[in-house]
């Protein structure tokens, strides 16, 4: 995943802007008029549904690759590597 | 998740704001804290808003500073005595398309013309939208309204034009869709010393898109979208091409002038009242 | 400090300026014009300012902004201007923002008669603004006092957190008299008030102090309030609630109404003897005098009371004397308004009369004091 959500129900009025304006088909409304993630691998963060949500109820971040050390078997040195949580 | 940063300008125990849902008045609200965010040297102790009544005026309880929801079209006056009686505050004003062109016109021409020190942001939604939809100064010809139920024959006020006639000092223009656009739009005019003018486009999906047919709110952002151009590409446009629905928006003009609480301080040193 | 010759409008401007007014906003008009033009040139003397606006209802607006910044305000007008004021003097009773109008009164309604001297909008200072409100009204007689309720006004308004209406006609406005002005040490001035907690300690902007008034900050003071006029709890926010709106009500006039007694300024002359009065205030207030004092000199038993403080009523004042005399002679510059202020405090304990006159000109001592034979021979045949 490319990005991380965070919902604020109760702020969500389900106006359907984010929805509409999510380039990939990411969000969609449940059936009380909610904002939910229907598609979250779909999601290429572009933070579009947060710039216009005009309620404050929806917030994307970006996952940031995590810097971590492993060691490299093959050289035996311990190197950092970019890692991305699943 | 990490908070976002302009969330501390928000009064957290008002929201949910009462505006409907889809109504553009939340995108603007969310872009001006976020370009007062960006100044230097403003605070929530030292930045003022200055709201008028109506439904974008109802912005300024919502918002963390010292705040004041005045009478109908007078937040300007109000605005000019906070900012004259202590000029180290900044002062922003939230208005609407009525507020500020109808019952408010003429404090909004003379507020202009005197360049007192403010930031003005008007919400044009189009209509009176807290009384329910009827026809406002800035209703475009032959849209629908409760008290335009043939179509509006009131030929509207273009903003803009006129805050700039009557003497302010930056005057530009964005929309609820073009959410980056406006906040530099806003972060600029709050830079200008003098009165900035701000119109900002927003949905009113409730009283005039349902009544004009058209359509959700996402409809009506996209026809922002597909319809403003860039001023600088307006520009280089032929008049039979800007037809239709198109509008510009960006910065129309913006001038160099003495403010006025800089020309009343030289009336003080002359009267010797300077300490 | 010498004598000066000056206009009563003149010294409502210095009063005013000297208790501690640092803010002007206004709009031309006659006859208060005069008011205007002194704040004009005496306020950038001190450092304060002095804005001419586009019109009546901006000249409330600037002020009151210039009051919740901090400062001390006042502004002037008459007849139409008034009018045009009365929706943000409501804004100001609502709100609780400190504020004097004066009000140099001309011959209505509409434009009436705009150099020629008026009362008729006595009951406007009283009702003028839409909804219920409480509201304190003060007239001066003389030069001096338009100074003195000009220092008095200012004052009221900033302990009371209330719009004060400084009640001229154009009589004494543009009265010129000599007159000793006292000098900055020997007045009283009200302080704005301050908060007393801090935000931290859950400071509330409209929370009444013991006084009833409650101590609002001015805006930039870090105390992030919320100032609006529709009806609001004591957190300065909106509430829908029936009881916030019956409490908030009641408490913007029982904060003024309990202080009723300090706040009503009655004067009486010759009320030991009298067996009739009458009762006067602002300019015509001089004529009244005149002939209550032609009178008793043929020996006619009739005293004078000058309403000094004309908001809020003195009920208590005109309802002991109305036990003890015989008739009350009420004169005014106007078809009859003060009059039934007078009946309703009176509770028919003595016959009230009225003394009217709406022709522009001044009354004549001799009016009055006919009128003053009229009512007791009438008293006397009932």
């Amino acid at each position: 995943m490319k990005s991380e959500f965070t919902l604020k129900p109760e702020r969500c009025k389900g106006c359907g802007i984010c929805v509409a304006f999510c380039p990939r088909q990411v969000l969609a409304l449940d059936t009380l008029g909610k904002v939910y993630v229907a598609n979250h691998e779909k999601c290429i963060a572009c933070g579009q549904c947060e710039l216009r949500c005009p309620d404050y109820a929806i917030f994307m971040d970006k996952k940031v690759p995590k810097k971590v050390q492993r060691f490299d078997e093959t050289t035996g040195l311990s190197i950092t590597v970019e890692e991305v949580e699943k | 998740m990490t908070e976002r940063s302009y969330e501390k300008f928000f009064r957290q125990n008002r929201l949910p704001h009462l505006w409907c849902p889809g109504c553009g008045n939340g995108i603007v609200m969310k872009a001006i804290v976020q370009a007062v965010e960006k100044k230097l040297g403003w605070t929530q102790d030292n930045t003022i808003i200055v709201s008028g009544i109506g439904c974008s005026s109802r912005a300024s309880g919502y918002m963390d500073f010292d705040t004041l929801h005045t009478a109908h079209g007078r937040a300007i006056p109000f605005a000019t005595g906070i900012k004259l009686a202590n000029p180290k505050l900044n002062v922003i004003v939230i208005t609407g398309d009525g507020d500020c062109t109808a019952i408010g016109g003429n404090h909004f021409i003379h507020g202009c013309r005197r360049n007192v020190d403010l930031t003005v942001i008007l919400f044009n939604n189009n209509i009176y939208g807290m009384t329910g939809g009827q026809a406002s100064p800035m209703t475009p010809l032959g849209k629908k309204a409760t008290t335009a139920p043939y179509g509006s024959i009131d030929r509207p006020f273009d903003a803009c034009k006129l805050a700039e006639a009557a003497g302010a000092t930056y005057v530009a223009r964005s929309t609820a869709f073009h959410v980056q656009h406006l906040t530099k739009m806003i972060e600029d005019g709050l830079d200008n010393r003098g009165f900035s003018f701000i119109e900002a486009l927003v949905q009113c999906p409730t009283a005039y898109g349902r009544r004009n047919k058209i359509g959700e709110p996402a409809k009506m952002m996209a026809w922002m979208r597909d319809n403003a151009i860039m001023k600088s590409a307006w520009d280089k446009l032929t008049d039979d091409k800007k037809t239709g629905d198109k509008f510009p928006i960006g910065l129309f003009y913006r001038a160099e002038t003495e403010t006025y609480d800089e020309a009343y301080h030289h009336v003080i040193e002359l009267a010797g009242g300077a300490k | 400090m010498s004598a000066r010759l000056m206009q009563g409008n003149e010294a409502v401007a210095e009063g005013a300026l000297l208790a501690g007014v640092r803010f002007f906003g206004g709009y031309p008009i006659t006859p208060s014009t005069e008011i205007a033009e002194g704040m004009a040139k005496l306020l950038p003397q001190v450092g304060g300012t002095f804005i001419q606006m586009e019109d009546e209802i901006a000249s409330m607006g600037v002020v009151l902004g210039a009051s919740l910044a901090g400062k001390k305000v006042l502004t002037a007008s008459s007849g139409p201007g008034i009018s045009l004021k009365q929706e943000l003097i409501g804004y100001a009773a609502a709100t609780e923002i400190p504020v004097v109008i004066v009000n140099v009164q001309r011959v209505g309604p509409s434009t009436g008669q705009p150099t020629a001297p008026s009362q008729g909008d006595v009951m406007q200072a009283r009702w003028g603004t839409h909804g219920d409100h409480s509201i304190i009204v003060l007239s001066p007689w003389s030069v001096r006092e338009a100074f003195d309720l000009a220092v008095r006004s200012v004052n009221y308004a900033e302990r009371f957190r209330t719009p004060v209406i400084l009640l001229m006609d154009e009589i004494v406005g543009h009265l010129r008299e000599s007159v000793e002005l006292p000098a900055e040490s020997e007045i009283e001035i009200y302080p704005r008030r301050a908060p007393k907690k801090s935000r931290a300690e859950g400071y509330e902007p409209y929370a009444p102090d013991e006084d009833l008034v409650p101590n609002i900050a001015n805006f930039g003071e870090g105390y992030h309030i919320h100032v609006t006029g529709l009806i609001h709890d004591e957190t300065g926010f909106p509430s829908g609630s029936p009881k916030v709106t019956r409490e908030s009500i009641k408490r913007m006039h029982e904060k003024i109404s309990r202080a009723a007694d300090e706040i009503i300024d009655v004067q009486e002359e010759f009320m030991d003897d009298a067996e009739f009065a009458v009762v006067a205030f602002g300019g015509t207030s001089r004529t009244a005098y005149e002939a209550v004092l032609s009178a008793r000199k043929r020996g006619v038993k009739v005293g004078f009371v000058r309403l000094v403080t004309i908001f809020p009523f003195a009920d208590k004042i005109i309802s002991e004397l109305a036990k003890k005399i015989r008739g009350l002679l009420v004169a005014e510059l106007n078809y009859g308004q003060i009059v039934g202020e007078v009946e309703r405090a009176a509770k028919g304990q003595c016959a009230v009369k009225l003394c009217a006159k709406y022709d522009m000109t001044i009354f004549e001592p001799e009016e009055i004091e006919a009128a003053i034979d009229e009512m007791i021979s009438e008293v006397d045949g009932e």
